[in-house]
Formats: C-alpha cells, structure tokens, sequence
C-alpha cells in the first residue's frame, strides 16, 4: 500500500499529458474553426469548396482512422511527427471540422440589417466581419464551442493508441502493476470531471464577459 | 442653375418576375428636400435601398455627384460597379433605417464613431468630440456611454441619425424613420431631423406615412404608386390639390386611417 504515492504521481504525470493535448488540440480545433468556418461563408467558390471538403472530411471518418494516419501513414509522405504533435493534429483537425459548422450557423444567424447597417456607413467586408458581425456571432459559438471542448478532452483518451502515456494509459499502467481496479479508475473518474468542469466554467466565464451589454438583443 | 445631384435615369427594378420599378426617371437638385410617399410596394423604399446600393439594379442609369453609381468605366467601356467603386460612392450616402440597425455590442458613442474611425482614419479623440457635438444636436448626450438596449425607440432612431450624420454624407436618406416608433415617440425624432432640414444643404429623401411631416419638411413631393410616378410637385399642391385620382384616393385613406395632413 505504501507505493500509493508513486502510483498516484504516475496518474498526475498522465493528466499533464492530457490537458497538454487538451490545451493545444482546442487552440489548433479554435484556428480551424476560424478558418473553415469563414471559409464556408466566403464569396469565393473555391475557398467554400476547400472548407466544405475539409469540415466533410473530418466530420465524416473516425477520430482513431485520423489519428493513425496522421501518425502511422504520414510518415511515408515525409512527414514524420511525435506521438504529441501527432494527437494534438488529429484532435484538433477533428474538432475544429464541428467548430467550423459553429461558427458558419453564428454568422449567419445575425441579422441581416446589421449587415446593411455596415454597408450604410460604409464599412468594408473585412472591418463588417471584425468589428460588427464577428463580435455578435462569438456570443452564440461560445456555448458550442464549450462542448466541443469537453469532448475533445474525451476524446484525448484515444493517443494511448500511439504510445502517449496520457492519464487513461497511466491508469492502465497503474492497475496493471498493482491489480487494483477500483482506485486507479475512480482517480481518473474524478480527474476528467475536474477537468471538464474547469472548461465549463471557464466558458461561462467567457460568456457573461462577451455578452456584456447586449442583453435585451438576444 | 447647378446640375442635379441624383439622376435616375430608366431604372428598372424586379425581384424575381416581380417588376418593382420600370423605367424610372427622376432627378434631385443639391440641398433638396425631397419626401417619397404613396401606398405599401409602391417601390419607395426601393428607391432609397438602390441608392444606398443595398440592392443590385436590373437595368437603367443612376448617377450620384455626378459619377455612375452602378457602373464604371474600364477600358473605355461601361462595366457594373465593382465593390471599390461602390465603396467610393457610398461616401456621398448616408442612410437612416426604420428599425434603426444600431450595432448592439456598441456604446452609444462607440456607434456613431465606428465609421468615421474605420474609413476616415479619422483619430479617436476627434472623432469623439465630433461623436458628442451630434448627440448634443440629437439631445442624447447624456447617453454617449449607454448601451443601445437601454434606449427607447425613439432614443436609438436619433442615435442613427447622429450616425449617419456622422460621415458627412451629401445625400440622407430617411426610410419610414419614424413607423416602428410608439406614436408618442415620433415627434422627438421628426424635430431632429426638422432641425437637420433646416440647418443643413444636405439633400435629403424621405419615405415616409407622416403625410403633416411630408408637408413641413419637403420641398417636393412625389407620389409613387406601382413603381411609377404618379404626381409631384411642391407640398402645398399636392396636399391639397392633388390632380390625380389615384393620389386623391391615397390621401383620403391616409385621412381615415388617422394621419395628419
């Protein structure tokens, strides 16, 4: 019983892992999202074309199929990544195909006089996106973009796959070595919870920040 | 005599197989005040919607201080507007909406100030003094720094004003600026824009169901009814003595119905 601690800090050194693949998948899924999602509403056709095929790409096939070929396939193209770089690709690319369809249904769900009031006063479509439609539309993404996060920190789970110790794997390590079931799994248990809880209240947090002043609009 | 600021020349308007406009023609002189009435789909707002280039057009000519609206010259041919074009054209043009299209994540100040910042490279400093002069004009200067939902109707339709005044447009247009107001709202908004017709050249179209507003404010009126001009000329005639049947009919419902004349 005495090696409790070390097992313990096994387990930690394993959810260091994952909020690592957490933290940076959920920037790169942020990035794509952006990208795809402003994609998807561009004027121009072959920007529409790419996003819509990269967002049905990743929306389409399995987060492990995606996972195991950007680890195990894109190496005979040349590209050789670590198993992290390799999870933080997979996840975020994954996550940020749902994000796009988020930010693409937040746009276009302000009012369309918002858009002729920025023609009125003569604002260009870059200065219309970023000063008046984008700060609208990022109040209603937020509770979505929250989910998705909580699932891509899920989803972590699957890099154990590619030899990533991450907090999943450790607890199998753990239970491996010391036959117990119960403690290894119940720690983790409570662990992703935290987890996700901090990502929850953090959104939240965004939230009421954001939507400061607009009450009564929505 | 100066040479007309808008020329609208053989404008023809559909939206789908609906002709909304056909072969429209009508000039307005720098500083006119110009109201625009007649019966719903008469193709009114239309017209101001096309100058504010929020429409496309099906077909005609439309010049604004004297330079094509819709369309260019490149390579010594006539070619449609590109969005630069537009963007250049648009300068000359301010327009007030019905439902007044504040930006709502906006201070009061921040709305009116937005544009001039953005597309005048205008520094914040001016443009905020200038901000504040046009809430004083409007009366709202109490408000520079509250937040569009916490005004009343009437509030954010004199807001839009200062906005678009803002930009020192040549052109205003005012779109049924008062129709979604509570009735005791409208008579703040028509004193602004009353004190604007008087102090300022600027030309100014109005569409409006305020037939006694039309009277006091215009110096023409024109009578729209199917896309076509009915009748025009100067308030007093066609108020009280309008010529056509179609317009003598208008006004008596309007009557019924409760505006003033």
């Amino acid at each position: 019983m005495g090696d409790w601690g070390g097992y313990l800090s096994l387990i930690l050194q394993g959810a260091l892992v994952t909020i690592k693949l957490t933290v940076l998948g959920s920037a790169l899924a942020l990035v794509m999202a952006f990208v795809a999602g402003l994609g998807r509403v561009s004027r121009f056709a072959v920007l529409r074309a790419l996003a819509t095929t990269y967002i049905e790409f990743f929306r389409g096939t399995s987060i492990f199929v995606q996972l195991f070929w950007v680890y195990f396939v894109l190496p005979f193209a040349g590209f050789t990544l670590t198993p992290l770089q390799a999870g933080v690709m997979a996840l975020g690319l994954n996550v940020g195909a749902y994000g796009a369809e988020v930010v693409r249904g937040a746009i276009l769900s302000v009012p369309r006089d918002q858009y002729e009031a920025c023609i009125a006063v003569n604002l260009t479509r870059f200065q219309r996106m970023r000063h008046v439609i984008l700060p609208q539309a990022l109040p209603l993404m937020l509770p979505t973009f929250g989910n998705n996060a909580i699932e891509l920190l899920k989803a972590t789970a699957v890099v154990s796959l590619i030899s990533l110790s991450d907090m999943t794997f450790q607890a199998q390590v753990v239970r491996a070595q010391t036959g117990s079931t119960m403690v290894p799994f119940v720690t983790i248990l409570v662990l992703y919870f935290l987890m996700s809880l901090a990502i929850s209240r953090g959104i939240r947090a965004l939230e009421a920040r954001v939507t400061r002043g607009l009450d009564g609009v929505r | 005599m100066s040479a007309p600021i808008i020329r609208i020349d053989n404008l023809d308007k559909s939206f789908g197989t609906l002709k909304v406009l056909n072969g429209l023609s009508f000039d307005v002189m720098p500083g006119e005040k110009l109201a625009l009435i007649g019966p719903s789909g008469s193709g009114k707002t239309t017209i101001l919607r096309i100058l504010m280039t929020l429409e496309t057009i099906s077909g005609g000519h439309i010049e604004v201080c004297g330079e094509q609206l819709y369309h260019m010259q490149k390579g010594g041919r006539e070619v449609p507007a590109d969005e630069a074009h537009l963007h250049k054209m648009r300068a000359h043009i301010g327009m007030v909406f019905q439902h007044f299209n504040l930006f709502p994540h906006k201070s009061v100040l921040d709305n009116i100030t937005l544009a001039p910042i953005l597309t005048k490279g205008e520094p914040r400093a001016k443009a905020e003094a200038r901000g504040m002069e046009l809430l004083e004009m409007v009366g709202l200067a109490d408000k520079a720094r509250a937040m569009p939902s916490q005004l009343s109707g009437g509030q954010k339709q004199r807001v839009a004003i200062a906005r678009a005044l803002a930009l020192q447009p040549r052109i205003m247009l005012f779109d049924e600026v008062t129709s979604a107001l509570d009735p005791e709202l409208v008579e703040e908004v028509l004193l602004v824009m009353k004190r604007l017709a008087s102090e300022t050249d600027m030309t100014m179209l109005l569409v409006t169901h305020e037939m006694g507003f039309a009277h006091e404010f215009a110096d023409r009126v024109l009578f729209f009814d199917k896309g076509h001009i009915v009748e025009q000329g100067p308030p007093g005639q066609i108020f009280t003595n309008p010529t056509h049947e179609r317009t003598q009919t208008f006004l008596r419902k309007i009557i019924a119905a409760g505006h003033r004349v």
